[in-house]
């Protein structure tokens, strides 16, 4: 599945844009946040504050315990500020 | 009708356009969002404002779907800007149009308040300390929240 970061979790994990394929066991968006948090700093840094990341699969606000299972787009960012 | 556009826009041009034969609209209801210049105390010489293509999209045109829905708008646009801007650059438009003058403002403020807190947008603002991203404020939630039912 590809993963997009927006703002600031862009800037902390250094890139937009990946391919990951997570193991079977990791079933929702909350146990795919502990996963990729333990990739590297910059991902530990970016999702330090679980409370704050916000998510979306295929492009639709999902909450911790929304499955992923057949999801092709999943992303991560800030609570939004435009307007 | 939504766009999504770093180019700047004409406010009187889109009311034009969007009400341009239908005599049945008896008020016309605008904002403008412009970038200010200082921002909690703090000087600001740039905006950059980041968001998510396709989804942006997708959540404006829900978004815009629900005024029509609930207001029963004559006609409507949301415009928002995204990319580097600078204080006094408009950002966002929103116009609705309908019969009475009611429905169209409260449609326009509905769009606004939904707009803060649902469409991908993410604002960064530079000064002369740095640049930083804008945080979230609870008070754009508690304006958001008073629409819901």
């Amino acid at each position: 599945m590809t993963i997009l970061y927006f703002a600031w979790l862009k800037e902390k994990i250094g890139k937009d844009e990946e391919q990951v394929d997570p193991p079977a066991e990791i079933t929702n968006i909350g146990e795919l946040v502990e996963w990729l948090a333990q990739r590297g700093p910059g991902y530990a840094d970016a999702f330090a504050d679980r409370e704050i990341v916000r998510a979306a699969i295929d492009q639709e606000f999902a909450e911790t315990d929304a499955p992923i299972a057949g999801a092709t787009e999943i992303a991560f960012f800030p609570p939004v500020t435009g307007g | 009708m939504i766009r999504v556009q770093t180019e700047d826009f004409d406010v009187s041009k889109e009311i034009k356009a969007l009400t341009q034969g239908k005599t049945h609209i008896g008020g016309v209801a605008t904002f403008v969002g412009l970038v200010r210049d200082m921002a909690g105390g703090r000087s600001i010489d740039t905006m950059t404002l980041d968001h998510y293509p396709g989804m942006t999209e997708k959540m404006l045109a829900k978004i815009e779907a629900e005024a029509v829905e609930r207001w029963n708008l004559d006609a409507s646009l949301i415009i928002h800007r995204y990319g580097p801007l600078s204080p006094g650059d408009q950002i966002v438009l929103t116009i609705t149009a309908s019969a009475h003058r009611e429905a169209a403002f409260e449609a326009n403020e509905f769009l606004m308040d939904w707009l803060k807190t649902k469409a991908p947008f993410w604002k960064r603002e530079g000064g002369k300390d740095g640049d930083r991203w804008v945080e979230a404020k609870a008070s754009d939630n508690d304006a958001a929240a008073r629409w819901s039912r």
